[in-house]
Formats: structure tokens, C-alpha cells, sequence
């Protein structure tokens, strides 16, 4: 598609049906126009359409849809961390960024990579709970195909770690998964 | 919001974008575009040009050196914070990272934007100031690096001329006897300007007396100051070898008496360019903090 040289990421977006991508503020400031660009959380009022020539590009909607949600997505509609729900395409885009990189984030990492999106409805607690379900639920989802694809293959290796829990080492265990 | 018409163009080499930047009136290069983004919005800036200079390779590069650390001059934020030896080696460069903006402003505000921008609450600057950094500059008649001090000449001024990139920011890997810190007061505890930064950098000999000693306020000055009188005032003491058990408490006293001085002629430093008591009282309570954490490991309010 042809843009001109001032054309802003956000607008191309929005006019390319993305609406999903929220023109908060345009200044920087509130990140509810956050995508990733190649895997990266931006605000994309603040990249040049241009700029992101021959960039992947992934917006909330492009993580899941009303039918079939993304675990991020659904974990936010569960913790109630969605009010009026004009940031959380934003704060979804953070998370996914956030858990890619860091699938058990602290309390602390987790503000810290949200830092740039701000909500005016939910003061943050539920928006925190529902990043850790999130985790939780990504987990889960990631451990129960390691075990399906270790019945076979792996079958050794998850024996020896069963013996360490066994033995009662269960806290160190625990903390390496 | 509508953005007044200007060009883009994307050069494919150093060499291009050089030759671009020489011949192109009125262009600006654009890395991450925060500040430009928001300055062209708000129409303080009409650029006719605007070259993308943020993939060039030779901007985009951390190199460790003997003991020398290069940063690319479009190298970003998000990326000094997540380099193994500017975490652990450069605690002050990294602290800054830590309090710059939030997480996506991170991912795409530049170190040489930050720079050349030369707001007089960058973060990056006063911390690359203790470290002794020097900037390259180059144009398509040659190269020059010049020291940080002599690069930043007042608010948003810089000795940059408008055909020159900055290319990168270098300077010593501070050794492993060193300890350095930075604390940043804004109006929220993140995604804010500051409102004061303290930077300090300082050496110890093998029994702890301190050798050299570097301490760099932002935002209190059009250019980020040094305060001279508080760094002589530690050179010679042994402040973190006689460290206290605990961290200090916010409005508690604290029993090192060099600290305590330290941190008022930092202060004193301050106070004549804000025209501020309330800037004097943070550089103050910011110095402190950053003494006690150097000399106990333990950041005031971490411990609990
Ligand atoms: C919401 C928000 C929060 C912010 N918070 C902070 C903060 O906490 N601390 C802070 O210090 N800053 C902050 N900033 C300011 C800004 O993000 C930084 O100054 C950033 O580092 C600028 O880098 P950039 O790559 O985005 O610069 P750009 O906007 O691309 O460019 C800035 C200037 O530098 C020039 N330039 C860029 N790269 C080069 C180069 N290599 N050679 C020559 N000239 C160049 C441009 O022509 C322009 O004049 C914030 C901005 C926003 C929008
Ligand atoms: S619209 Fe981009 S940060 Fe607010
Ligand atoms: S839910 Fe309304 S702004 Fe966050």
C-alpha cells in the first residue's frame, strides 16, 4: 500500500480497518496505541508508516478474535480488567511482549512493562491479576504439551525430575520451572 | 491530529545517508522519533526532510573493547537494559535506563537522539557525564569525537552541526572497584521527565578510601552540572568501608558524617542555576540515597 511520507503508523492502521489500535493521546503518553513491530511493544503515534516498511506489525486483533480469544484476551475479560476497555488493546499488546520474553514475571516486572500504558477505570490491580492468570494459564497451556510430547521421548528425563521431588527438594524444583 | 507535509527518506548506507544529510536543506535525521514526533505535532519543528537513520549498522552497535564500552548512536534504551556487562558494570548508566520514560517509549527513544535533543532533563546525559563519555560526530568531510562537556553547550543546543550524525557514545568500563549510582525525581515514580537527577560515579583503593569521585546533577541547569565541591569532599574518606548496617529511611538521619556533607554541597551545587529550595532539598535527599546504597549495597526503600 502507498502512504505518504508523513503518515503516521497509527492513522495507516485505523485506516486500514485496524481500529483495534486507539488514538489515546498521539503524544506518547498512554499507550493505547501499542503494537508490536518485529516483536517489540510500540506506540505507533510515534513511528512514520514509513518506518515500518517491511515490518511485521501485530495488533490485538491480530492476537485473537471475539470467537476465538487469545489466552491474554481471555484472561483479561476473567480478572475483570477491562472497564471500559479503550486501553486494553494497548495493555494486551504489552503483555504479549512482556510474556514472550519473561513467562513468569514478578509483580514488579510486570508494572514495570506496563508502565507505558495507562488505564483510567480499573486502578491497575485487576490489570496486574490478570497478566499473572495470564502467565499462569500460558504455562500450563506450554507444560501440558511438553508432557504430551515427553510421553514418549522424554519419558527418562521427567522420571529422574520426579525423583528429585521425590526426595524432597521440592522448593529448588519449583524454582527452576 | 494532522502532521504537516515533509519528505522521507531511507538511506541504505552510512555513506548515503551522509551525503543525504550534506545536501538536503532543512533535513533532519529521525531515529525514534519521540522527540520528533511530538516537537512536529506541536509545531515547533516544520522539517522538509526527514532521514531514517535508525537501521544504519554503524549506529547500531554495543562493542566492550579493552575495558572501553561503545554505544551506537541509534542503539536504544530498551537495549542498553538488556546488555549483560552495562547491567552489571555500569550500574549508572543502567539506573538511568531503568527511570527513562516506560517500556515502549523505551523500545524505540535512542541514546543519540537523547543526546542531541539535549533537553536539560535527559537521563542519559548526566549518567554518560560521570562515566567521562565522548561523542563521534561525522559528515561526509570526516569524524571528530569531542568530550560530552564540550558537546552539550545549553538547553536543547549541542556543538552538533546539521550535517553531522552522531555516531557514538564511548567511554572506560569503570572498574570493578568502583560504585556508582542514579536517582531520578519526577512528578510520578515512572514514565516521567525529571524534575532532578543525580548521577555518581566514584573509585576506591584496597581499603576502601575513595580515589576519585564524580557527581552530575540533571535538570537543574540548562546542561546537566557538575558538583565539584561535594565530588573533592569524598576523594580520601572511607565512607564505604564504614558503611552502616542499614539502609537510611527516608528523613532519617544518617550517622556518616562525609555523606551527610557530601550530599549538602550537592545541594549547594544545585541550588544557584534552579533558583530552587525544593531542587536543592532533592539533590540533596538523591545524593544521599545514592552514597548510602553505595556504601550498604541495599537501595533505601528495597530492604524491607
Ligand atoms: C512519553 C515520553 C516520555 C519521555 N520520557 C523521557 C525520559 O524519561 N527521559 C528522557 O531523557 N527523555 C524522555 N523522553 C524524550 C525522548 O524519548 C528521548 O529524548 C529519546 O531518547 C529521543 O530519541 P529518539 O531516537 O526518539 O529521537 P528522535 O525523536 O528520532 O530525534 C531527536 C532529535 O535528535 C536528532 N537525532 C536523532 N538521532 C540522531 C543521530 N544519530 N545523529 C544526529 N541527530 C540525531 C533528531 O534530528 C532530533 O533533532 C520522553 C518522550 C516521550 C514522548
Ligand atoms: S496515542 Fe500513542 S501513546 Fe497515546
Ligand atoms: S478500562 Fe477504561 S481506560 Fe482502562
Amino acid at each position: 500500500m502507498a502512504v505518504e511520507p508523513q503518515a503516521v503508523l497509527l492513522h495507516t492502521l485505523r485506516d486500514l480497518g485496524y481500529t483495534d489500535v486507539k488514538n489515546g493521546c498521539e503524544i506518547g503518553e498512554c499507550g493505547a496505541c501499542a503494537v508490536l513491530l518485529d516483536g517489540e511493544a510500540v506506540n505507533s503515534c510515534m513511528v512514520l508508516a514509513m518506518q515500518a516498511d517491511g515490518a511485521d506489525i501485530v495488533t490485538n486483533s491480530g492476537l485473537g478474535t471475539m470467537d476465538k480469544p487469545h489466552v491474554i484476551q481471555e484472561s483479561f475479560a476473567d480478572a475483570g480488567a477491562i472497564q471500559c476497555g479503550f486501553c486494553t488493546p494497548g495493555m494486551v499488546i504489552s503483555t504479549k511482549a512482556l510474556l514472550d520474553r519473561n513467562p513468569d514475571p514478578s509483580e514488579a516486572e510486570i508494572r514495570d512493562a506496563l508502565s507505558g500504558n495507562l488505564c483510567r477505570c480499573t486502578g491497575y490491580g485487576q490489570i496486574v491479576d490478570a497478566v499473572k492468570l495470564a502467565a499462569s494459564r500460558l504455562a500450563g497451556a506450554s507444560s501440558q504439551r511438553e508432557d504430551a510430547r515427553s510421553n514418549s521421548k522424554r519419558g527418562r528425563e521427567l522420571d529422574s525430575s520426579n525423583r528429585v521431588l521425590e526426595s524432597g527438594d521440592q522448593t529448588k524444583v519449583g524454582g527452576e520451572s | 491530529m494532522t502532521v504537516p507535509a515533509f519528505n522521507y527518506l531511507k538511506p541504505d548506507s552510512l555513506a548515503e545517508a551522509l551525503d543525504m544529510l550534506a545536501t538536503e536543506p532543512g533535513a533532519y535525521p529521525i531515529a525514534g522519533g519521540t522527540n520528533l514526533m511530538v516537537d512536529v505535532r506541536a509545531g515547533k519543528l516544520s522539517p522538509e526532510t526527514m532521514i531514517d537513520v535508525g537501521d544504519l549498522d554503524e549506529l547500531r552497535g554495543i562493542v566492550v573493547k579493552d575495558s572501553q564500552m561503545t554505544i551506537g548512536g541509534a542503539v536504544t534504551i530498551a537495549e542498553l537494559l538488556r546488555h549483560e556487562i552495562i547491567r552489571q558494570r555500569v550500574p549508572v548508566l543502567f539506573a538511568a535506563g531503568k527511570t527513562f520514560a516506560n517500556t515502549l517509549i523505551r523500545n524505540r527513544a535512542t541514546v543519540g537522539g537523547n543526546l542531541v535533543n539535549a533537553a536539560p532533563c535527559s537521563d542519559t546525559a548526566p549518567a554518560l557525564l560521570v562515566l567521562d563519555a565522548e561523542v563521534s560526530l561525522s559528515s561526509s568531510s570526516g569524524t571528530r569525537w569531542i568530550p560530552l562537556t564540550e558537546f552539550l553547550v545549553g538547553a536543547f543546543q549541542t556543538q552538533r552541526r546539521a550535517d553531522e550524525l552522531l555516531m557514538e557514545v564511548r567511554f572506560p568500563i569503570p572498574p570493578a572497584s568502583s560504585r556508582g549510582g542514579f536517582e531520578k525525581m519526577g512528578l510520578r515514580k515512572i514514565s516521567c521527565m525529571a524534575k532532578v537527577d543525580v548521577a555518581v560515579m566514584a573509585d576506591f583503593d584496597e581499603r576502601g578510601a575513595c580515589k576519585d569521585a564524580r557527581i552530575a546533577l540533571g535538570a537543574v541547569a540548562p546542561i546537566p552540572l557538575r558538583a565539584e565541591k561535594a565530588e573533592a569532599s569524598l576523594v580520601g574518606t572511607a565512607f564505604i568501608a564504614r558503611a552502616p548496617e542499614k539502609p537510611v529511611r527516608c528523613g532519617e538521619q544518617v550517622q556518616d558524617k562525609t555523606i551527610e556533607e557530601a550530599a549538602r554541597l550537592a545541594g549547594e551545587a544545585a541550588s544557584p542555576r534552579s533558583g530552587s529550595e525544593y531542587k536543592r532539598q532533592v539533590v540533596y535527599g538523591l545524593t544521599r540515597r545514592i552514597l548510602t546504597a553505595m556504601a550498604t549495597g541495599i537501595r533505601d526503600g528495597e530492604a524491607s
